[in-house]
């Protein structure tokens, strides 16, 4: 092997474990962000690092370290499902949250749906404000 | 390298997962504990990937994808759930 492959092979290998690395630190970032948000938006906000950039650092780091083309199309796929599937279950809880009143509404700056929802509530002929 | 990389994305990873299950036992509110066990379920998922990235093979991707689907299907089953239980009262 020729040492311009191995420096080649070193750096690979140093981006692969910053990628590591990086990516247990935004787990780490979730907890913290769980322990101490006051409240379940908040709390939101700090569970999708480790769900989304989390996993894109750490499955690049996998294909980085596999160095072989072809595992990059299994990664990518495996990554948008992530993306597809996040959003939406964060919408259903964020939902749940909004209507079971677990929230703060003094740390809102901007709550776009409580006019939405005053509005279906006169309609349908009953208030929401249990 | 790899085994100080091991090392301290095992330390760090060992961290989040007890602050995650800390959120999950004292959490105030059912949707706090969803909430938590995806991000555990996140971490899961970010140790299974480092496994694979350290010692080069790929067998852990499937457990990767059937993980994000079983919290994907927890987390809207329960905020369902949820939604559901609390809104009863309302249209009785």
């Amino acid at each position: 092997m020729n040492p311009d492959q191995m420096s080649v092979d070193a750096v690979i290998d140093a981006v692969s474990a910053v990628f590591m690395v990086v990516g247990a630190l935004m787990s780490l970032g979730a907890a913290i962000g769980l322990l101490r948000f006051p409240d379940l938006m908040s709390r939101m906000h700090a569970a999708t690092k480790p769900q989304v950039l989390g996993l894109f650092l750490l499955l690049c780091a996998v294909g980085l370290q596999l160095r072989t083309w072809w595992v990059w199309p299994v990664l990518v796929v495996a990554w948008i499902f992530q993306l597809l599937t996040v959003p939406v279950s964060a919408h259903m809880v964020g939902r749940a949250g909004y209507r079971t009143k677990h929230l703060h509404p003094e740390l809102l700056s901007a709550d776009e749906l409580e006019a939405v929802v005053q509005q279906a509530a006169g309609e349908h002929g009953f208030t929401d404000d249990k | 390298m790899m085994p100080l990389v091991l090392t301290i994305t095992a330390v760090v990873l060992s961290l989040a997962a007890g602050g995650a299950i800390i959120r999950i036992a004292r959490g105030p509110s059912l949707l706090d504990r969803v909430l938590a066990s995806d991000v555990l379920l996140a971490i899961l998922g970010a140790a299974l990937c480092i496994d694979m990235a350290v010692n080069r093979h790929l067998n852990n991707l499937m457990l990767l994808v059937s993980i994000s689907i079983i919290g994907f299907v927890g987390s809207v089953t329960v905020a369902r759930f949820v939604a559901d239980r609390r809104k009863q009262p309302d249209e009785s």
